[in-house]
């Protein structure tokens, strides 16, 4: 295990190293100035000349890359070309907002997709089976700013039992208020979450039923109950987990359009003006931070499933992909 | 609208306003007002805004969101573009000008502090001005102000400004010099000023509030403090408004929204004059632009009553230059080179284009000007122009149109007041050469009294229009809406300007 351990680190620290030199040259190719974002219409060469000097982005390239390394290393992530913040602090109030709102829509998803997935598989001649499968492949199709759009307009305008947006500007020192603006949002995320979810544990599920060793768990005399606990949920949960992994990355980085729906100060959004703005520190750092949160969860749906299923332990490397 | 006009609406609604809350007594905390409506005078005002400040310095390239939430409520100058678009004393007291009008002597105000405590001296001032005009300064009115040659400090309460050449417009530039304490530091993400209020707090990507300051040398402001919230989306604006999560918007973006406020009576849509026009620019040194008669011929083929109809249903104004009602030199010129297709293709006819031509038209990829694209596109089709719609990104529109010249027309937004000028630099975008007109423009900056300036200006309003040097599509509306509950906010938003300090909230 500790040898596993130190690869999958290795692994990781290579990723990272690659991403973050991707990173930078895909950035430098992109069309446009940074110094344009800087300067208004009007201005004289002078000034954009200025512009960029302020910024650094007149240095050579090799330079401009050695010097974000070297913020890097010592745990900086840089000074906004635009507003002169730091880019630190920011990433780090827009994960205040970005990371509850993953985790709680992630978790309720799969509160609600994983029993709901089985009963899709387990019941599935039944009326409510088919209906939840219809359901489920009806919510896959819907996009998630129409979704938001419709829980404001009943939930935010029509009742008025929840904001319509935005978050406190001095984040969680009231959790209360937080939390309120969020509930919609997370709730909108974990529609659309779980409606792909339960086709995943449905389609999981369907295979275990089908498996010879449940069979012989019932033909040995245990209870269809007793047989899924023991043997099927933990099959059924290996390619379950991989995928939620999957999910769980792809809706932080994700977030972007129902952070714009709701008015939320995340990460996706800053990533967002970020890109606007040619705002190459803030852009780095925010995609740096993300694929640093992606190889970890990929790391931890790797090691969850080698946790649940003994035959994996035995491979050296691998795992969630 | 005129001037007059719109102050007569503002005055009715403000009195309006008064007596429902007089009617309404009593239930604010504040106690009465002098203009006797009973308000807070210790509420927070919520505003909703998409312009958020890019850094905290107009000299650093803050954007307009920076004039929007910090000019007049943070930072003050010597003078003051109130929103009709006079320009009042502030920060000077008093000011003399020579009889050569080359040497501009300013008496300071008495009791002036900075937020940080320190009194305003005229060394402040020095470096404020020197600070717009520094190598490294992104401000917009840099190139107006360099007229100004030596600036002197005989007492700390006294600015003496000598300027090479005569500069009418100086004053009125001032009023964009923010006053700022000359040993402040990081001013793109913290201020010194000596405004009303002070910064509280600035979150990136969501608010910046302001907070009332006690020690302020002027009259306190009629709330306690003020929150701009910055979206992205109009939507989430209107919704933030509709849940009274914000209590005014300073500048509407959306108008298919506009109906949940008209028909609701609580809230209120004002309808004020923007100086944002819509130009359908044409290069005037490119071929067939270069031809008078092909620029008033588009001019004359493209309805924009109805453009403006479609895009902004009954909001927004028509005009005939580039002047809008809010500059001093404005007169009504909708009727030149106004819509008449047989006109236009008469002049097609004169100018050897019987049987039409066709051009590329840059189009930013934002709105409105797609929508703005397409119309034009189907108006220039009925008189034979064919239209090729090239949509780009505003950093291609920078380098390709802007910079290099590299056009045959372009859509284009363009923001300020007073920005006729600019039709007097043969080398600006749009190429219009005229000689003439670049005199006018000269004589007018150098003359002895505003009206003077005024008389030549018009003359260049008249010319430029008579030319169609651009094609001027339409005046954006200035829609502020605000919950009914609020009173004495800004309608115009002059340059993105907007004054928080008068705005009463009833409790």
């Amino acid at each position: 295990m500790a040898r596993y351990l130190l690869r999958r680190l290795a692994f990781l620290l290579v990723s990272l190293a690659l991403a973050s030199v991707v990173l930078f040259v895909l950035l430098r190719m992109l069309p446009g100035d940074p110094a344009n974002a800087l300067t208004s219409v009007g201005a004289s060469p002078e000034q954009i000349a200025a512009a960029r000097h302020s910024i650094g982005s007149d240095k050579p390239l090799p330079e401009q890359f050695t010097h974000w390394l070297g913020q890097l290393a010592g745990g900086d992530l840089g000074t906004s070309f635009v507003s002169s913040l730091p880019v630190g602090p920011e990433v780090a109030s827009r994960l205040n907002v970005t990371v509850p709102l993953t985790l709680a829509a992630f978790a309720l998803a799969v509160v609600v997709a994983v029993p709901a997935g089985f009963l899709a598989a387990h019941k599935r001649h039944t009326w409510y089976g088919a209906l939840l499968n219809g359901v489920s492949q009806l919510g896959i199709a819907v996009p998630v700013f129409w979704l938001g759009m419709i829980l404001i307009a009943v939930f935010a305008l029509n009742a008025g039992w929840l904001p319509a947006g935005g978050f406190p500007q001095d984040g969680w020192s009231e959790p209360a208020e937080a939390f309120r603006s969020l509930v919609l949002p997370i709730v909108t995320i974990a529609l659309v979450m779980s409606a792909s979810l339960i086709r995943y544990v449905r389609s999981a599920t369907l295979d275990v039923l089908g498996s010879d060793y449940l069979r012989t768990a019932r033909a040995l005399g245990s209870s269809f109950g007793k047989a899924m606990w023991h043997h099927g949920l933990r099959n059924a949960s290996v390619p379950v987990i991989s995928v939620l992994g999957i999910e769980l990355a792809s809706t932080l980085l994700g977030a972007v359009v129902v952070e714009s729906v709701y008015a939320l100060p995340g990460l996706g959004s800053m990533l967002a003006t970020g890109i606007a703005q040619h705002d190459y520190p803030v852009i780095q750092g925010v995609l740096f931070v993300s694929t640093l949160a992606v190889l970890l969860i990929g790391f931890a749906a790797d090691l969850v499933q080698r946790i649940i299923d003994p035959r994996l332990r035995g491979r050296l490397s691998g795992g969630a992909r | 609208m005129s001037i007059k006009k719109t102050s007569l609406y503002a005055t009715t609604t403000a009195a309006a306003l008064a007596l429902t809350l007089t009617a309404c007594g009593g239930s604010g905390s504040g106690g009465g007002s002098a203009s006797g409506g009973s308000y807070d005078k210790n509420a927070t005002v919520d505003i909703g805004s998409l312009y958020e400040p890019q850094n905290l310095d107009n000299t650093a390239g803050g954007g307009q969101g920076v004039t929007e939430a910090l000019n007049g409520n943070v930072y003050e100058g010597l003078f003051k573009l109130t929103d009709d678009g006079k320009v009042e004393k502030l920060l000077a007291q008093d000011y003399k000008v020579s009889g050569d009008g080359l040497t501009y002597t300013f008496t300071l105000r008495d009791g002036v502090k900075f937020h940080s405590g320190k009194a305003l001296t005229s060394e402040d001032v020095k470096y404020s001005l020197e600070k717009v005009l520094a190598d490294d300064s992104q401000s917009a009115r840099k190139a107006n102000l360099q007229v100004v040659k030596d600036i002197a400090t005989p007492d700390p309460r006294t600015v003496k400004v000598t300027l090479s050449q005569k500069s009418i417009s100086f004053v009125y530039n001032l009023s964009y010099v923010w006053i700022i304490n000359s040993r402040a530091e990081n001013l793109k993400t913290t201020e010194d000023g000596t405004g009303p209020y002070k910064l509280d707090k600035w979150t990136r990507g969501s608010a910046l509030s302001l907070d009332r300051f006690t020690g302020y040398w002027g009259r306190a402001a009629s709330n306690k403090k003020v929150v701009f919230h910055y979206y992205k989306d109009a939507t989430a604006l209107n919704n933030a408004l509709l849940t009274n999560a914000v209590d005014v918007v300073t500048s509407e973006q959306s108008p298919d929204a506009l109906d949940q406020f008209k028909n609701n009576q609580n809230y209120k849509v004002n309808d004020g004059n923007s100086t944002t026009k819509l130009l359908l620019a044409f290069n005037d040194k490119a071929k067939p632009f270069t031809d008078v008669k092909v620029r008033q011929a588009v001019s004359s083929a493209i309805d924009d009553k109805k453009l403006l109809e479609s895009v902004w249903g009954g909001y927004g104004k028509l005009i005939g230059s580039m002047v809008p009602p809010t500059d001093p030199w404005y007169e009504d010129l909708t009727k030149v080179n106004a819509y008449d297709p047989a006109r236009a293709k008469k002049l097609l006819d004169e100018a050897g284009y019987a049987k039409g031509f066709s051009f590329t038209l840059d189009t930013p990829n934002y709105d409105p000007h797609p929508t703005a694209a397409t119309f034009i596109k189907s108006e220039l089709a009925k008189v034979g122009i064919t239209v090729k719609i090239n949509t780009i990104t505003p950093d291609e529109w920078y380098t390709k149109v802007y910079k290099n010249h590299a056009f045959t027309a372009t859509l284009q937004e363009h923001v300020n007041d007073r920005d006729l000028v600019w039709y007097g630099n043969p080398d600006f975008y749009w190429g219009y050469d005229n000689k003439q007109v670049t005199r006018w423009v000269n004589q007018a900056e150098e003359a002895s009294t505003t009206a003077g300036q005024t008389e030549l200006l018009k003359k260049v309003n008249r010319k430029t229009a008579e030319d169609a040097a651009s094609d001027w599509l339409y005046l954006y509306p200035q829609l502020v809406v605000a919950n009914s509950k609020l009173s004495g906010y800004p309608l115009n938003g002059l340059n993105s300007q907007f004054f928080a300090y008068d705005i009463k909230k009833k409790g």
